[in-house]
């Protein structure tokens, strides 16, 4: 280890509040009625639209275009809503450029779709703005489900569970409901405390009961859900960041992403976040963008991600890892980072060339590069604690440490379901969890009823 | 440069563009500044008798939008001048001084005894005007006075008027037909029979725009009540098409010449009319929601489309009468087949739908398991409803079938004509 005495320059208040407020606005404002209006018309109103079958919940895009048009902001709201209940923060944090925007077939010749993000914003905005109530509830079926995680899957599931006339109960280890719509999204993808407004709208169905620092795996166990409701819904998305596997891993300096993501998005008063004058950060995915997005916007003058494969497996998309680099952030790809040095605080981290072998394996070179550094954020993927999940989970398939479901969202015990980050094969995006959760209310719904 | 310049009933103006007797022409002050702007003439705002008659103090216009706010359609209930009749005189003999080179058209409306007609057009022609237009046309208000349309829609009434109006002037009478009709022909024979010297069309038509959703009640409305207005402006140009080419290619009406008017808002709209069969043109909505300024592109438009083509604007007049015919003439051995290119198909599935659905069921959404857009030959009747919906110009077009068997009906294609008044199912039909 460098005998490397400099001190780590890492302060708040590096720009001021104005400039701040504007780093932090809106990063894509919504549309006015006149723009909606011209926006629309620009949709094609495919057959068979290619747009709603590449988005995760499948809504009706055309149609609910077709209703914006018209002036049937509220029948848009429910065509959207109907199916992802969470379409008011998908409209803002959806990577819709890799998903039913690109698909949009406009694309072909004009390389400019539709902006279907922003017009479902435009339609959804005033549903949560006034309480618009859209939903009600069938029946009483008398059944309790409880939900664990009030993240975008469990509470896509206990709203659809509400409708179709089962009580819920939902367990959340955080204080505040929301899950990573509220600690973990990027903070100018959703101001103005859209997250809990739109939990406000979800829980005002009725029939939810929502309990806060309800910790699966220490306030109570799965077998106490399975004992005494009839179905249950895991939704805890992933817990613990993954580590680097290098010496001095604890070393000042050396942070999780996520957690200060949290910190970001739980101030009230971001000059006063310390952040450090040169960040590097580690990883490829949406956190990875994030965190460097925001370092830079609170005021950091060097941010450096390095990934260790190309630009194509990022996990961020092409307009993400763009939006980096057009607000001074540098992306250095082909790197993994093998050491980290300085002695009461990090100070400069140390990278190795990568190559992929001809087996098509990641194999790194022995050259490399150093970044001096105030502060490296990991951001590279989170696990799920296995271990939460108790003794049951001798029931449950895990692989590759997340919980096996078949398409219906059931898990390999009878009375449990589970969805969103927390289960193998997903994209970890918020769309997916919705549509997830939304998918195991209607088969856990199909079961109460003896169908 | 093609020569813009024109003759209409011998009078002369530098382009065939004039501006329609309407709020543009309401005073000297427009006139001045369209004729700066380099229009070719003008129909003074329709003349009445003193005293003036009196607009509404509220909403007179109305539109229907497009999304981007591009006006499509057009409604007004304006009345004709209020103002005296010697203040217009004065201005248009003022006008008539000043720009000799324009045209300027005197346009009136009056109640329907001879002497009135004998008393006015004298004094107007007086000012030095280079013809009248008679307004038999504004479909609102006057026509509850028995004038305007109450006068369009009776061709006694127009025949009556236009040989007062011919014994009165002495300078040539253009009558201004309403569309307000079910068939333009006996208005335009009508004028002809009582000696006008031209015609003009189309004028308003009778319109309501929509509710107001808030109140419902009729909008736009005075004071809560509201009336029918008249409706112009790009949506009504293939109503005014239509009139102007029957009256083009009808035996007994085609001496007339015809100012054409309606919806005419770029020079591509003045062609379908000098085409069909109009010698001049006039503009009312589009200079009354873009400027006098659109003189510009008409000029410039008509200018270098006549190039390309290497016609002369007499050449151009009527140059596509010849191809209006009745149903009954179209060519029934005669078929096509929409193709799609593949190259430009951007897989919205739009023909699919609209064929599917409302026409045919000619068109896959499915070929060999992947989403692919095609014709069936042996479905397709060649209507044209894909070309006219598919988003992407050129990309569906009609194609003939110049020989061989049309899967469809199983028939061998024939090189004979063969239309209607032949054919087989025709119980009617003539035998050669
Ligand atoms: C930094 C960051 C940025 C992202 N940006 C985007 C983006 O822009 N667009 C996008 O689509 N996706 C984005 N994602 C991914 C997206 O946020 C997740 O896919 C989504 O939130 C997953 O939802 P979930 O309900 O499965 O889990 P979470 O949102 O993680 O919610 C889990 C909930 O479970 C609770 N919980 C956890 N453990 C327990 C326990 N033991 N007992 C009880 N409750 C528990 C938590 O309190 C929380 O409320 C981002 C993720 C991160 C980390
Ligand atoms: C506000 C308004 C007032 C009009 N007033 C008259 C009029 O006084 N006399 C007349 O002959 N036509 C009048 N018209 C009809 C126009 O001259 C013209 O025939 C009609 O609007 C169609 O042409 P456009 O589509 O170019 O507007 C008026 C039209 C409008 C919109
Ligand atoms: S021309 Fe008419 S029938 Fe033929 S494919 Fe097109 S829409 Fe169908």
């Amino acid at each position: 280890m460098s005998k490397n005495k400099q001190q780590a320059d890492i302060r708040s208040h590096r720009l001021d509040k104005d400039q701040i407020a504007r780093n932090f606005g809106d990063l894509h404002p919504p549309l006015s009625r006149s723009e909606a209006l011209i926006a629309a018309d620009r949709c094609y109103f495919c057959f068979d639209a290619p747009c709603t079958t590449a988005c995760p919940t499948g809504i009706d895009i055309p149609g609910f275009i077709q209703k914006i048009r018209s002036d049937n902001i509220r029948g848009s709201a429910h065509t959207i809503l109907g199916e992802n209940i969470m379409g008011g923060m998908c409209a803002r944090v959806c990577p819709t450029e890799v998903l039913c925007e690109d698909a949009c077939v406009r694309n072909t010749h004009e390389e400019k779709p539709v902006e279907i993000g922003l017009l479902q914003r435009y339609a959804t905005d005033p549903v949560f703005d006034q309480g618009t109530p859209l939903f009600s509830r069938a029946a009483a079926t008398g059944k309790k489900v409880a939900v664990v995680g009030a993240g975008p899957a469990g509470l896509s599931c206990a709203h659809r569970l509400a409708m179709l006339g089962h009580d819920v109960v939902v367990l959340n280890r955080d204080d505040k409901p929301g899950g990573l719509n509220e600690y973990g999204i990027a903070a100018y993808k959703t101001v103005d405390d859209f997250a809990q407004k739109e939990v406000e709208y979800i829980l005002s169905i009725g029939g939810i009961e929502l309990r806060k620092g309800e910790t699966l795996g220490k306030d109570f166990t799965l077998q106490d859900l399975r004992d005494s409701y009839d179905a249950v819904f895991i939704g805890i998305g992933l817990g613990s960041t993954n580590t680097l596997g290098l010496d001095h891993e604890t070393l000042p300096g050396v942070d999780s992403a996520i957690e200060y993501i949290a910190e970001i998005r739980q101030s009230d008063d971001l000059g006063k976040l310390p952040v450090g004058r040169r960040v590097v950060v580690i990883g490829g995915g949406m956190t990875a963008i994030d965190i460097a997005l925001q370092s830079k916007r609170l005021g950091a003058e060097l941010v450096d991600i390095v990934y260790r494969r190309g630009p194509e497996q990022m996990g961020a998309s092409r307009y993400e890892q763009d939006l980096a680099q057009t607000n001074g952030v540098t992306i250095h790809h082909w790197a993994k980072p093998v050491e980290l040095l300085g002695d009461d605080h990090v100070t400069t981290i140390r990278f190795e060339r990568t190559a992929l072998d001809s087996n098509g394996r990641l194999t790194s070179h022995g050259d490399g590069f150093e970044l001096t550094a105030d502060t490296v954020f990991k951001a590279i993927g989170q696990i799920l604690d296995v271990g939460v999940l108790g003794k049951d989970a001798a029931g449950l398939e895990i692989r590759h440490d997340r919980i096996v479901v078949n398409e219906a969202g059931r898990t390999t015990l009878p009375d449990v379901w589970a969805g969103g980050d927390c289960v193998a094969g997903g994209d970890d995006l918020t769309v997916t969890a919705v549509q997830q959760g939304k998918v195991a209310a209607i088969d856990i719904d199909r079961r109460l009823r003896g169908e | 440069m093609a020569d813009l310049k024109t003759t209409f009933l011998g009078i002369s103006s530098p382009n065939p563009f004039w501006l329609a007797s309407a709020p543009p022409t309401d005073k000297a002050y427009n006139v001045n500044r369209a004729f700066e702007a380099g229009w070719g003439g003008a129909v003074w705002k329709t003349l009445g008798e003193d005293p003036p008659i009196v607009n509404v103090s509220g909403p007179r216009y109305s539109a229907i939008h497009s999304n981007e706010r591009r006006v499509i359609g057009f409604n007004n209930i304006e009345l004709i001048t209020d103002r005296p009749l010697q203040t217009n005189l004065d201005e248009m003999r003022q006008i008539k001084q000043d720009w000799p080179d324009r045209a300027l058209v005197a346009s009136v409306m009056l109640p329907m005894n001879e002497p009135t007609w004998a008393k006015y057009l004298p004094m107007v022609e007086e000012t030095g005007i280079d013809a009248f237009e008679l307004n038999f046309g504004c479909p609102h208000g006057m026509s509850e006075r028995g004038m305007g349309a109450a006068v369009g829609q009776v061709p006694e009434y127009i025949q009556m008027a236009a040989e007062w109006a011919k014994k009165a002037a002495s300078v040539p009478v253009i009558v201004k037909l309403t569309p307000n009709v079910t068939n333009i022909l006996p208005p335009a024979k009508a004028a002809l029979d009582g000696g006008a010297d031209a015609v003009s069309l189309i004028n308003t038509i009778n319109s309501i725009m929509r509710v107001d959703y808030d109140s419902l009640t009729m909008y736009p409305t005075t004071d809560g009540m509201g009336t029918h207005g008249g409706y112009c402006g790009e949506a009504v140009k293939p109503i005014a098409l239509n009139m102007v080419a029957e009256i083009a290619r009808t035996k007994e009406t085609r001496s007339l010449p015809i100012s054409g008017i309606g919806g005419i808002s770029d020079w591509r709209d003045a062609v379908d009319f000098l085409a069909l069969g109009a010698s001049n043109v006039q503009v009312c909505t589009a200079a009354m929601v873009y400027g006098f300024k659109i003189i510009d592109d008409l000029v410039d438009g008509l200018n270098n489309f006549l190039d390309d083509k290497q016609l002369t604007l007499d050449e151009l007049i009527g140059k596509a009468v010849p191809s209006v015919t009745d149903w009954q003439y179209l060519n029934l051995n005669y078929v096509e087949k929409a193709v799609i290119d593949q190259e430009l198909c951007i897989q919205c599935g739009r023909c699919h739908v609209v064929c599917e659905d409302t026409s045919h069921q000619a068109i896959t959404h499915t070929v060999n398991g992947e989403r692919r857009f095609e014709v069936i030959d042996s479905e397709c009747v060649g209507c044209n409803l894909c070309v006219s919906v598919c988003p992407v110009e050129g990309c569906i077009s009609m194609h003939q079938l110049t020989e061989g068997i049309d899967p469809r009906t199983g028939e061998t294609i024939s090189p004979e004509k063969a239309d209607w008044t032949t054919h087989r199912n025709n119980p009617m039909r003539k035998t050669k």
